[in-house]
């Protein structure tokens, strides 16, 4: 199947940091793709050179297998990370004003009902909640019914309950067959949402593939957390992978058992200890050397 | 493209009207002003004063003489010189001196009904020192305009100015900082698109708005326009439409409010004191009258107090009305090509 969107080496560089820097990915239609990766990667500004804010410095972007011409405006959808909404106008008021800038509109009634804004379409949207305001800004970035959508950290900021919410919406306008590209630095939300992911770090993408792939591939085994102060000297004899994480200790090891005999026989306090299985943001640490959420 | 321009022009017109301070604030200032200044005057608190001359010193048995150096010596009064009776009398009519003295006649002129013309001739008097030697005093001839028509064309202009460079300079700049032209950029609304709404919810609002003013204060002094009100319509709209038009100058780019707004105050303040809003620039160096044409308000308010005052016909202020569409031409084109949708 021929990809919705393609990306050849895509590079974007200011004077003091190579903010993207030769990524390259294809995304199948009706799939969600993800950018996973900590803020300051570069995710924010490899997404914007897709949408077309930000000139590349170097690289291609192909939207159905042509360079983005003027009706990529009309067929994708795009919510940025921060947008202040007009003041003095109601929620239904901006979505019918966003919705009318397009050629292409999508019914009313379904973007009030896909992104649950019924109890608030008469509410100024100064009065609305950050949830609310997440959930207007994606029915405005769905006002023109597009083939591809763009959503850059669209959760961040929210509260555990409204993040679900918007997390059950998006999987909704999944499930019509739509493409999606997200930025997101939370693991679990890329691997909820998304088909496939691409973790990227200093604006390189340093792995890619399905969450589940991703995790076979390089995180079979399990991670024990430790809350103590142990030296390095101590931790240089474990037969296993170590970092330190705020005041954790964070040990992956393929093979549980043994990793276990070794710190008892070493001595350390296991009183403290959790034993959980691998996930993105191990995976992560194991590629960067440092936390997803830094 | 109509549709998202007609879009935009309710969504604007919406805002403004919602937002009841700033609509208030455009229908109360200028009259707040007017009856402010009324009544400043009329408590006669005015300190300076312009006087005009013609004629050279006479000799020392010339009547009023005495008087007239009496009344030179006066602190916070301007002398101005003028070559002909002919040239300063119309100045007088129009509030542009407070009184006029014929030195080589030993006459003198007053407006009748400025609250200055009075106070200035009261001073003249009473500088009087020799019984029988004093400046006779003579009627103007012609229409002398009421001093509160002379002003309220100035007042009506500045506000227009305020509402213009402030209601469209700091509004796209701040839609452009907090992120709402970067969302339109990436909607199908091309730039001009944006700024045409732009131009025509704040013309509409600056012609509701001033015609609330003027009505407000036609039933309250009861003035006259002497000129045609389509005439005066033209010259409003004209001036409007380039005020505008320089403040997306001025917004094309910024996206910092605190730098805008200091672009703006530099703009407005000249404007406001050179543009004879609150008095005339007679008697100032010919520089400064020749600097004072460059802006807008200057010519949209000479316009309207020809139109208003005078009775002036399309073709006696064809000069502003053309120098006003040049100026709106330039101001839009600068405005449109140097148009950023996101901060630099």
């Amino acid at each position: 199947m021929e990809p919705i969107l393609e990306v050849k080496e895509l590079a974007k560089h200011f004077p003091e940091v190579r903010a993207v820097d030769g990524i390259s990915f294809s995304i199948e239609p009706g799939t969600c793709f993800g950018l996973l990766g900590p803020n300051g990667a570069g995710k924010t500004t490899a997404i914007e050179v897709i949408e077309g804010i930000l000139q590349p410095t170097a690289g291609e972007v192909f939207y159905k297998g042509k360079r983005r011409g003027n009706s990529f405006k009309n067929e994708v959808g795009i919510q940025f990370q921060n947008t202040e909404l007009p003041q003095f106008l109601t929620v239904k008021e901006t979505l019918l004003t966003f919705r009318n800038l397009y050629d292409r509109r999508a019914d009313l009634s379904y973007l009030i009902d896909t992104c649950r804004l019924e109890e608030i379409l008469k509410r100024d949207n100064r009065k609305i909640s950050g949830g609310q305001k997440q959930r207007l800004l994606l029915a405005m970035a769905l006002a023109n019914d597009p083939e591809l959508l763009f959503l850059d950290e669209p959760t961040t900021g929210l509260d555990p309950q409204a993040r679900r919410h918007l997390w059950d919406i998006v999987r909704r306008i999944k499930s019509m067959n739509r493409t999606i590209v997200l930025t997101t630095h939370y693991m679990e939300e890329a691997e909820i949402l998304c088909d496939r992911i691409g973790i990227i770090d200093h604006g390189k993408i340093i792995a890619m593939g399905t969450p589940r792939g991703l995790l076979d591939e390089h995180c079979a085994g399990v991670t024990i957390s430790l809350h103590a102060q142990i030296d390095d000297a101590v931790l240089a004899d474990l037969p296993c992978r170590w970092f330190r994480t705020d005041n954790n200790v964070e040990i992956q090891t393929p093979s549980p058992n043994e990793c276990l005999y070794r710190l008892v026989e070493l001595g350390i306090d296991l009183s403290t200890m959790n034993v959980r299985n691998q996930n993105l943001e191990d995976l992560f640490l194991k590629m960067t050397g440092h936390e997803l959420r830094a | 493209m109509f549709n998202r321009i007609w879009t935009l022009f309710k969504a604007r017109n919406l805002e403004f009207l919602r937002d009841r301070s700033a609509f208030a604030w455009n229908i109360l200032f200028p009259v707040f002003v007017i009856v402010g200044f009324s009544l400043i005057f009329n408590d006669d608190r005015q300190v300076l004063y312009k006087v005009g001359i013609i004629g050279s010193r006479p000799s020392a048995e010339a009547p009023g003489d005495a008087q007239m150096e009496s009344f030179k010596k006066m602190k916070y009064i301007d002398f101005i010189p003028f070559k002909s009776e002919d040239q300063a009398v119309p100045k007088l009519l129009h509030h542009r001196i407070d009184l006029l003295i014929d030195r080589d006649k030993g006459t003198y002129w007053t407006s009748r009904t400025s609250p200055k013309g009075y106070v200035a001739e009261r001073l003249l008097k009473s500088s009087a020192d020799t019984a029988g030697t004093d400046l006779r005093k003579e009627e103007v001839r012609g229409v002398e305009i009421p001093y509160i028509e002379w002003l309220f064309p100035g007042i009506l202009g500045m506000n227009m100015m305020f509402s213009a460079l402030f209601g469209v300079g700091y509004v796209v700049v701040t839609y452009r900082k907090n992120g709402v032209l970067k969302r339109m950029s990436v909607t199908p609304l091309r730039p001009w698109e944006f700024l045409t709404s732009q131009i025509m919810s704040r013309m509409y609002l600056l012609l509701l708005t001033t015609a609330i003013v003027f009505i407000g204060c036609k039933l309250l002094y009861g003035f006259h326009v002497r000129g045609s009100y389509l005439t005066l319509l033209l010259v409003v709209c004209l001036g409007g439409f380039s005020m505008i038009s320089l403040a997306l100058v001025v917004a094309s780019r910024s996206g910092s409010e605190e730098f805008a707004g200091g672009i703006l105050n530099l703009i407005t303040w000249p404007m406001m004191f050179l543009s004879e809003v609150w008095f005339s620039l007679e008697g100032t160096a010919p520089w400064v009258q020749k600097a004072s044409r460059i802006f807008p308000l200057t010519q949209m308010i000479d316009a309207a107090r020809k139109i208003m005052n005078d009775g002036a016909g399309i073709r006696e202020v064809q000069s502003n009305i053309l120098i006003l569409a040049a100026m709106s031409l330039v101001f839009l084109v600068a405005g449109s090509l140097l148009f950023k949708w996101q901060k630099e």
